[in-house]
């Protein structure tokens, strides 16, 4: 067993935000609550990210996942209305099976990962592992290629969403399936 | 030494990722299950970072941010395609959503 140093007490307790959260989320019966819930996990995350000397990767979590995405949710949440579930979700015997085998998979990784076979690799934490330039070159050298291919996902994912969302107007009387003008 | 185990993030990183299969599973909300997708990411994502900061290599912090392309792309789309079930069905329960069946 490690010592006990400050930066485990972080982690240690960092860690159980973000998984207090995650249940949160998970058995919250309202949506919106989920949804802060969730927002609450990425930013421990990003927390994690900074302290494992991360920087770009946190904060771009931090503005992608617990800005953006969120923020999508949050609106289709607001827009759909569901913010309650009207019918009580029940217990079904899927969900308790589901339930047992987390625990039993949980359990597993702990014995596995910490107490039979522990890695001897270690996570530094503080400083400059690696540099936010190294990743920039490396992006836009060795990974050129994915990383144009990401603008065309987005772009794709853009014009899907729109024409997924389109309002087919009422063209009158010629009946429905017009062409659009 | 502010050095953390490996095993930590390994263990933290698969306590989320079953949470997040344990909510795509037993809740029947697609909304929710979505967020739980976005959690089963994340803990993915701990793992890459972690292993890119044990091995000092920056590959993993750019698979991260591939990851995370994905992932946008992928709630956009999702989300549309809720509001297009919406609009059509008057409910987003996942069990109605059955009309492929048989």
């Amino acid at each position: 067993m490690p010592v006990i140093t400050l930066q485990l007490v972080i982690f240690i307790t960092v860690a159980a935000l973000a998984i207090a959260s995650a249940l949160g989320m998970l058995f919250s019966r309202n949506t919106v609550y989920s949804a802060l819930l969730l927002v609450f996990n990425f930013t421990t995350v990003a927390f994690l990210y900074f302290m494992m000397g991360a920087p770009f990767i946190g904060l771009a979590q931090i503005t992608v996942y617990a800005g953006a995405i969120m923020v999508l949710f949050l609106f289709v949440i607001m827009l759909l209305g569901t913010g309650q579930i009207a019918r009580i979700e029940q217990l079904s015997v899927q969900s308790v099976t589901a339930v047992l085998l987390g625990l039993v998979i949980i359990t597993e990784a702990v014995v596995v990962f910490l107490l039979r076979n522990p890695t001897s690799l270690v996570v530094t934490s503080g400083g400059d592992v690696v540099s936010v330039n190294e990743i920039g070159s490396l992006l836009y050298s060795q990974y050129l290629l994915p990383f144009e291919i990401t603008s065309f996902i987005l772009l794709v994912a853009v014009v899907g969403a729109i024409i997924l969302t389109k309002q087919e107007k009422p063209t009158g009387n010629a009946g429905k399936g017009e062409g659009k003008k | 030494m502010n050095t953390i185990p490996m095993s930590y993030y390994l263990v933290l990183s698969a306590v989320m990722f079953t949470l997040g299969a344990i909510g795509v599973i037993i809740r029947r909300n697609p909304l929710v299950m979505f967020m739980s997708l976005e959690l089963m990411f994340n803990a993915a994502n701990l793992t890459f970072v972690a292993f890119s900061n044990a091995f000092g290599n920056a590959n993993g912090q750019i698979f991260v941010f591939f990851v995370m392309v994905v992932a946008a792309a992928e709630v956009a789309v999702g989300l549309a395609l809720i509001v297009a079930i919406f609009r059509t069905r008057h409910s987003i329960d996942i069990d109605l959503m059955n009309t492929l069946k048989n």
